[in-house]
């Protein structure tokens, strides 16, 4: 069984800076961590691969050269596999380009039989790559997994958390999920594993390693664009009610009818 | 300072430290208090590879020796000594296995034990047998192809929890103390079960019980070396764990200098820090030479013993002695120096006091380990040709 872990680096979130030109994030000197989330994504395979005979992890992840260090992170805490989805051609992607690049590099890592994907990112927190990315491939997904067994080889019981409760559902493999820390808290780095990661040569794929057009991927092969991003700016008009419960609903009673709220 | 360690030693402490950072720190607390037993921190240090730092790498372990294992353990120390001693008796459990077991035997044990799968416990103290190891009445008979053990065990670390057990009993009482043999002993064996959990001044995530053995059947090659070689193997094991004792303390005397300079720093009175008084940055002075001191004479000591000298008893005995009495000495002062909060168990001063007094006390008394001391330099002294007076 061959899983696919999809891991992001992501800025440390105190003290983003945007580039006003571009939009996006500088990176220069703001300290590169991984994605919180995904830590529960690759401890979920590194479970599958204690439990189930021959799985092989292999974690990858797009961004820039120094984005290999959360996958020798990886491989310190157990992936078997790296691989770093690097070029130029790639800056400024938004998801759907995003998910796109990655589609390739999982086609060429096939056979994959599973993707685990963080819930989503801390820094665009979109929560869409992992569907796009499921979307791409054709495979059916799950998202907010908070459980995953085995029923057969090739067959899966997850459990997912919705917004009413949890649902339960049976899933055939190739499947792609994304998931919650429910799953167990991160194991630490191994000595054996740190040692070999650091010995370990990542390869890196660009557009060409993944027969991919310029014009698909990076800014020129995303449909959204950012125009702008700006701190919402602080609401000073707050009102704050006190006193027991039918008084507070007397002076928010009052105070919306003084609002002029259609309905009241 | 920096000791020259190699990239992998430097990655041994890195890892111990991860654990005590984001696992152990935010735990110690709670499980003082609650006393159970840290089986999931267990887990986590196996999954670290930690477990096997001094077994061979033919039998899965790192293959480092009593240098490695005190890098380690100090960094865990510095988390909580409890759990630092749950690790830490895993590693004497099995040092008479590794120093005298057949390969069978090493086969057997060993590659659960680096795995972090199986806990050990190292089985000497009775009621009766404290420093005067001697006197210990456990005994083990031979009955065809096995050995029939009876006989009682007290305050054996990790009793209860651990799988396998190295226990030292009587094979011949004619022959006094070479009449010891040393036996391994699992969890599950006909005759052998465990007295109550004992509640303790500090250590408190640390499980400490009666072994009971009533007419234990054991199979007659769970027989540690020979018959008669009990107390050798005792005696060396005991060379390989006290530099790991010192390193207990030296992480411990770490943490509390640590967290009292972190507080003069931001206590304010008299419109002052705390550290800016004399006497506040001449206690963490004494507290940081102490600290340094203890480290220092460990690193040296267990890297000496690592090259198997004659006198590693006398310097294992100083390794523990020292360190250990830094580290009741420094986190006295952290308790002083945080005053009242020090006191309370809001901050974990308090525990570091508590704690550190058993390195005093276990793998053989303070005073003991003096009488180690003086009487090889009475015999070294004895041999000397060279006079000065
Ligand atoms: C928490 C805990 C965990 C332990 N874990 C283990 C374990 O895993 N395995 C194990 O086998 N044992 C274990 N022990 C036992 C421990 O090693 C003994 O407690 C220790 O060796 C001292 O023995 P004692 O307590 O009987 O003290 P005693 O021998 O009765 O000593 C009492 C006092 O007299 C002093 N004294 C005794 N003889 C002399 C002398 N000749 N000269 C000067 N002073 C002397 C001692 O230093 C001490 O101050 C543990 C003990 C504790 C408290």
């Amino acid at each position: 069984m061959h899983i696919v872990v999809c891991l992001k680096q992501v800025p440390e979130t105190q003290n983003i800076r945007i580039d006003p030109e571009t939009h996006t994030l500088v990176r220069q000197g703001v300290a590169s961590i991984l994605n919180p989330f995904d830590y529960f994504a690759l401890e979920a395979a590194l479970k599958i691969k204690d439990e189930r005979e021959s799985v092989k992890v292999t974690a990858i992840t797009m961004g820039p050269p120094q984005a290999k260090d959360v996958l020798i992170d990886a491989l310190s805490r157990g992936a078997d596999d790296a691989i770093l989805i690097s070029d130029r051609a790639f800056a400024g992607a938004d998801t759907w380009a995003t998910s796109f690049t990655l589609a390739a590099a999982i086609k060429k890592l096939e056979p994959v039989d599973l993707i685990i994907c963080g819930k989503q990112a801390i820094d665009g927190d979109t929560a869409q790559v992992g569907p796009e990315l499921a979307t791409i491939l054709n495979w059916p997904y799950a998202t907010y997994v908070k459980n995953v067994e085995f029923l057969d080889n090739s067959t899966l019981k997850i459990t997912r958390q919705t917004d009413e409760g949890y649902a339960v559902w049976k899933l055939p493999l190739p499947a792609l999920l994304t998931i919650l820390k429910d799953v167990g808290d991160p194991r630490p780095r191994s000595y054996k594993c740190t040692l070999r990661a650091r010995k370990y040569d990542i390869p890196t794929w660009g557009v060409t390693d993944l027969n991919l057009d310029e014009n698909q991927v990076g800014l020129k092969g995303s449909f959204t664009q950012v125009i702008k991003v700006f701190s919402p700016e602080r609401r000073k008009d707050k009102l704050i009610l006190e006193g027991s419960v039918d008084e507070l609903v007397e002076q928010l009673y009052s105070w919306l009818k003084e609002q002029r709220i259609p309905g009241i | 300072m920096d000791y020259f360690l190699t990239e992998e030693q430097k990655l041994l402490q890195e890892i111990a430290y991860e654990v005590t950072k984001e696992k152990i720190r935010p735990v110690r607390a709670q499980l003082d208090e609650s006393e159970e037993f840290p089986r999931n921190l267990m887990d986590i240090l196996a999954k670290t590879d930690l477990f096997g730092v001094c077994i061979p790498e033919e039998y899965g372990g790192l293959g480092g020796g009593v240098f490695e294992n005190c890098l380690v353990v100090e960094q865990i120390a510095r988390g909580c000594i409890g759990i630092a001693t749950t690790f830490a008796a895993t590693g004497l459990g099995i040092y008479p296995i590794l120093l005298g077991g057949s390969k069978e035997l090493k086969k057997k044990y060993l590659p659960d034990i680096a795995a972090g799968k199986k806990l050990a416990a190292f089985a000497l103290t009775e009621p009766g047998a404290g420093s005067d190891v001697s006197a210990i009445i456990t005994r083990a008979v031979k009955a065809g192809n096995e050995y029939v053990i009876t006989g009682t065990k007290q305050w054996i670390t990790n009793g209860g929890e651990a799988d396998i057990y190295t226990v030292f009993a009587i094979t011949d009482p004619s022959k006094g103390p070479r009449g010891a043999s040393c036996f391994v002993v699992e969890k599950g064996d006909p005759g052998f079960s465990f007295g109550k959990k004992e509640k303790k001044l500090g250590i408190r995530a640390s499980a400490t019980r009666e072994l009971i053995f009533n007419e234990c059947k054991i199979p007659k090659d769970r027989l540690v070396g020979r018959e008669g070689m009990g107390f050798i193997l005792a005696m060396k094991t005991f060379d390989k764990s006290r530099p790991g004792i010192g390193a207990l303390g030296v992480g411990l005397a770490q943490e509390a200098l640590d967290i009292a300079a972190e507080y003069a720093r931001k206590r304010v009175q008299f419109g002052k820090s705390i550290i800016s008084f004399q006497a506040i940055q001449h206690k963490l002075a004494d507290m940081a030479i102490k600290v340094e001191a203890a480290r220092s004479l460990i690193y040296s000591a267990a890297k000496y013993i690592d090259t198997e000298p004659k006198d590693a008893s006398k310097v294992a005995a100083m390794c523990k002695v020292f360190a250990s009495d830094v580290a009741v000495e420094v986190a006295l002062e952290a308790v002083q120096i945080l005053g009242g909060y020090g006191y309370m168990r809001d901050y974990p001063v308090e525990k570091l006091l508590r704690d550190a007094k058993i390195l005093q006390i276990y793998e053989g008394t303070n005073e003991i380990q003096r009488n180690i001391i003086g009487q090889e330099i009475n015999k070294e002294y004895g041999r000397k040709k060279e006079s000065i007076l």
